[in-house]
């Protein structure tokens, strides 16, 4: 193999080449809802992207429309040149060949044993099979660490994250070019999250993958991440705002003066219980004063 | 804002106009809202027929819904059969006997078994036994994400999920309405010959003579439209099921309300229109007696 293709696959950093995945002033709403607004982002061959943010600021959704789960209510996701909302359903499937996605809580078939979960790309694309499926299998389970007696196992036998481990294998299966990854490592004990961690690095050195990962741990996200892109929830933006309040290299998270990346960075709730209890007082006046234990509203002079 | 319909009534009738407004509001947003889930269950069965014709589905998919429908579905669908015949028997019995007619009582309960009961009956023993777990296993998938995980594999989850279910409930219907039909006929049998003493031999050749291949035709007719409706409407709500689990729950629990109360109605629209069917083929009708 070519010295320099075998640097890029070993290499720690990205290379830098052309966008493999863009979105064209995307924006998501249900109803009247808006979860996302005319967000744009490129995302280069080979990158390992963190998406970060609070709660209910539309990183699972802003994931699910990267790949079709999810239609945007306007703008594009263009993947390899290719406007991803024009293809037609054959194409489409096509296309899913070269994704891969591990969901937040595996997301694996209950009524499958472990082995036809893992297998189950495999045969719905009709490659490969018999023998080489049944090695490739092998492979990819125990790239995860995972012993070939689970195979047999269903689902509910297994931990969380033993499940989240057979959910990056199954994802793996094709060797995709663009592995999602939805809070990894969310719900799980620190080591077994450090593990998710390793293994994500590792899959980036042993694949020539771009990987996406939608985090709420700040831990893993500077680790794993080459770039971090922090998404605030619309409803709260001043007017004119972008719902991308960062976007760049994860050391420069601590270097950033806006004051809402600091605070979710430092995991700090600042004022946001205040402005919560304020918002419910708002909305129901009639309940009892939470903001503000000395406020007076008159009765006790009478 | 809110403004006031009616600013310029008295108080009294405004009040009363008012309620009004707001009793049809409320009947309105019930009317639409029907409205539209019927079009949503619409485009869903219509999704799914252009699924099964444009793609055979896997002998994988089929074959545990084929198993879970009619193997499972049998022995319920039979003990319910045996228990309603030998019911009708007991009810029927002594109203036939005084009139001295208790030798037909074999036809009144093999034609109410073959034309009504037995389709009924095995279409809501298989809307309760399979329709919500249908709806609660599809519901689950949908809160689990694992209808995502499929859609993410390239999957279409009406192909893999709906269509499977639906072939089996159609199917299959048809051949457990036959069972509930024999095994209520064998219980009616049982109660009237050997419990009630009626003649073995009149009570075979009433039940022989009155009841007709039409009569069986209908009730398997109709059972097929009735798997099909307990298939789309237990998968639909299964689909749009809301997350949680009493959401999971109220998928199930919808789905054999509305599948039952479908079957019903359904039921008195092929009525209607297999006795049209009937007369046109044979005006002069049939007598019972």
């Amino acid at each position: 193999m070519d010295e320099s293709i075998l640097n890029q696959l070993t290499s720690d950093s990205p290379p830098a080449t052309h966008p493999i995945l863009e979105t064209r002033g995307m924006s998501l709403q249900f109803g009247r809802q808006v979860v996302l607004k005319d967000i744009s982002v490129k995302i280069s061959k080979g990158e390992t992207v963190a998406i970060i943010g609070e709660s209910g600021c539309g990183k699972t959704m802003f994931l699910k429309a990267l790949v079709g789960l999810l239609n945007p209510t306007a703008g594009s996701v263009i993947f390899d040149g290719q406007d991803i909302q024009q293809l037609n359903d054959r194409d489409m499937t096509n296309l899913r060949k070269r994704f891969g996605f591990v969901f937040q809580n595996a997301a694996l078939f209950d009524s499958m044993t472990i082995s036809q979960n893992i297998a189950f790309p495999l045969r719905q694309h009709g490659v490969p099979k018999g023998k080489q499926a049944q090695n490739l299998i092998s492979d990819r389970l125990s790239e995860v660490g995972l012993p070939s007696n689970v195979l047999t196992k269903r689902p509910s036998q297994l931990s969380g994250g033993m499940r989240k481990r057979v959910g990056l294998a199954r994802a793996l299966i094709l060797e995709p070019d663009l592995l999602l990854y939805d809070e990894p490592t969310t719900g799980l004990d620190p080591i077994m999250s450090d593990v998710i961690n390793e293994l994500m690095m590792r899959t980036r050195k042993r694949y020539p993958v771009t990987s996406i990962f939608v985090t709420h741990d700040m831990h893993s996200a500077r680790k794993v991440a080459d770039r971090v892109i922090m998404l605030y929830p619309y409803s709260r933006l001043e007017n004119g705002e972008s719902q991308i309040l960062f976007d760049g290299p994860p050391e420069q998270l601590d270097n950033t003066r806006d004051k809402r990346v600091k605070q979710f960075v430092n995991g700090e709730a600042g004022e946001r219980l205040m402005e919560m209890l304020a918002s419910r007082s708002k909305r129901h006046p009639d309940t009892l004063n939470l903001v503000d234990p000395n406020h007076n509203d008159g009765t006790d002079e009478e | 804002m809110a403004t006031d319909p009616f600013p310029i009534m008295n108080s009294t009738s405004n009040r009363l106009l008012k309620n009004l407004h707001r009793v049809m509001s409320a009947w309105g947003s019930v009317v639409v809202q029907g409205i539209s889930t019927l079009g949503d269950i619409s485009l869903f069965a219509f999704q799914m027929f252009a699924w099964m014709f444009r793609a055979r589905p896997k002998r994988e998919t089929l074959m545990p819904n084929f198993y879970a429908v009619g193997v499972l579905s049998l022995p319920v669908v039979a003990l319910t059969g045996t228990f309603i015949g030998m019911v009708l028997a007991i009810q029927s019995y002594h109203q036939f006997k005084n009139i001295g007619l208790e030798t037909r009582l074999g036809a009144v309960i093999n034609m109410s078994l073959v034309r009504e009961l037995g389709p009924v009956l095995a279409a809501t023993m298989l809307a309760g036994r399979v329709g919500s777990a249908m709806a609660a296993v599809l519901g689950t998938m949908r809160v689990t994400e694992q209808i995502d995980a499929l859609v993410s594999m390239g999957a279409n989850p009406i192909h893999y999920l709906v269509v499977p279910r639906f072939l089996a409930c159609v199917l299959l219907i048809p051949a457990l309405t036959v069972m509930a039909d024999f095994m209520g006929i064998v219980g009616g049998y049982f109660y009237s010959v050997i419990i009630l003493g009626i003649d073995h031999a009149q009570y075979l050749r009433n039940s022989r003579d009155f009841v007709g291949g039409f009569d069986l035709f209908t009730g398997v007719f109709k059972s097929i439209f009735f798997g099909a409706t307990i298939a789309i409407v237990s998968c639909y709500r299964g689909f749009h099921c809301q997350p949680g689990a009493e959401g999971v729950g109220r998928a199930a629990t919808a789905a054999f309300v509305q599948s039952f109360v479908m079957i019903l109605a359904l039921d008195i629209v092929l009525n209607i229109f297999l006795d049209a069917v009937y007369f046109a083929i044979w005006p002069t009708g049939a007598k019972l007696f």
